[in-house]
């Protein structure tokens, strides 16, 4: 077997600790603007604000993430210079998160199945050898812990509640469930900072991701789709190739800044 | 009356039962502010079961930092005066001077009377 003889691009050399802020940030930014969608149109009323809540601490989460990213970078570049002023190529989060919100069942399976990442990752973070991002995430595993509380309960509720609540979460599974191998894909990134103890050793943790989510699944009186679900082709989100969907909601999120530069309220 | 929830049902399935309107069960909701104050009553929520209220409770009255414990009770499990009641029930016995213990002084150093 060959290997093509790669040519390095010109330019600094990558720096991992700005990615994995990125893929931090952007992860809960794209779903905290995904989530903060169903504002005033929940099914009732306690739900909207529970899911405004989730939203918000996403969106939180998201800026600390993303003002380290800033800070790590060193090009003056602030949380809402990164959000609002970046292409779609230069966002790292995952597809799952983009994914539109379909029905309420599929709102909540895309939340519950990226709320055990949360924690699994989180955890590990929150003892990384870089303190800065152990603090961070530390913070975030707080509201992690309860995010799945609140999906979880509802996979259970969904899953073995009515015959069309069935129906509809189980389907929000199996169209979900090719997005999550990218989850635990560990690149050149992911790799180098997991040897450095900075970050979790991504394939290694997917077990434990698994069995969290086979529990609830199995409680829901669901079924967790065949590996045969996944598809290799569903990842690239962590290097910019996004589905069509992520461009929509940035065109969304991001003209009222792009239309004011340096607006305040 | 008869679609009261019988006495010996336990709580938590009492509450399970849709209310006629096709709205989930009706929770009150009691919210502690500190280590030894008394829960008070905050409001009320629709839920499906204790742990959904609880967690409804918590988004919606217990998310700005001032509550660290949280009751959640079925509306349908208390048992309220009715209005019809309030002479009876209620009268301050304004002319018995005795029922109004604000001869005592409280001494000082009692907090949370």
């Amino acid at each position: 077997m060959t290997t093509p003889s790669v040519v390095p691009l010109p330019g600094p050399p990558p720096n991992d600790e700005l990615e994995l802020l990125l893929r931090l940030g952007d992860d809960r930014l794209v779903l905290g603007h995904r989530v903060s969608e169903w504002c005033g149109h929940a099914p009732i009323l306690e739900e909207d604000i529970a899911l405004a809540n989730v939203a918000l601490d996403l969106l939180g989460q998201a800026t600390l993430f993303l003002r380290r990213a800033g800070e790590v970078e060193g090009k003056g570049r602030d949380e809402d210079a990164l959000a609002y002023f970046r292409e779609a190529v230069e966002f790292r989060n995952c597809l799952l998160v983009e994914q539109p919100n379909g029905d309420f069942a599929f709102t909540i399976a895309r939340q519950f199945l990226f709320d055990v990442h949360a924690v699994v990752t989180l955890d590990v973070l929150s003892r990384s050898k870089n303190a800065k991002i152990a603090a961070l995430a530390a913070k975030s595993l707080k509201e992690a812990k309860y995010h799945v509380r609140h999906s979880g309960e509802w996979m259970l509720k969904l899953g073995d509640g009515t015959d069309e609540s069935h129906r509809r979460v189980q389907r929000a599974l199996d169209e979900l469930w090719r997005f999550t191998p990218e989850l635990f894909v560990a690149d050149g990134v992911a790799a180098r900072l997991a040897v450095q103890g900075i970050a979790p050793d991504l394939p290694a943790l997917r077990a434990q991701w698994e069995t969290i989510v086979r529990d609830v699944v199995d409680r829901a009186t669901l079924t967790l789709p065949h590996e045969s679900m996944h598809s290799p082709h569903l990842r690239g989100g962590r290097s910019g190739m996004h589905s069509e969907h992520l461009g929509h909601m940035l065109a969304e999120m991001q003209i009222v800044a792009r239309s004011h530069p340096g607006a305040k309220w | 009356m008869s679609d009261r929830p019988d006495a010996t049902t336990p709580v938590g399935e009492q509450a399970a039962a849709i209310a006629p309107d096709g709205q989930w069960p009706v929770w009150e909701v009691f919210t502690q502010s500190a280590q030894g104050a008394p829960h008070e009553h905050a409001g009320s929520l629709h839920a499906t079961d204790a742990e959904h209220a609880l967690q409804n409770a918590r988004d919606v009255y217990a998310r700005r930092g001032e509550v660290i414990s949280l009751w959640v009770v079925p509306s349908a499990a208390i048992t309220a005066s009715s209005p019809g009641d309030a002479g009876p029930f209620f009268d301050p016995g304004a002319d018995k001077a005795y029922r109004h213990p604000q001869f005592y002084k409280v001494p000082r150093g009692v907090r949370g009377l």
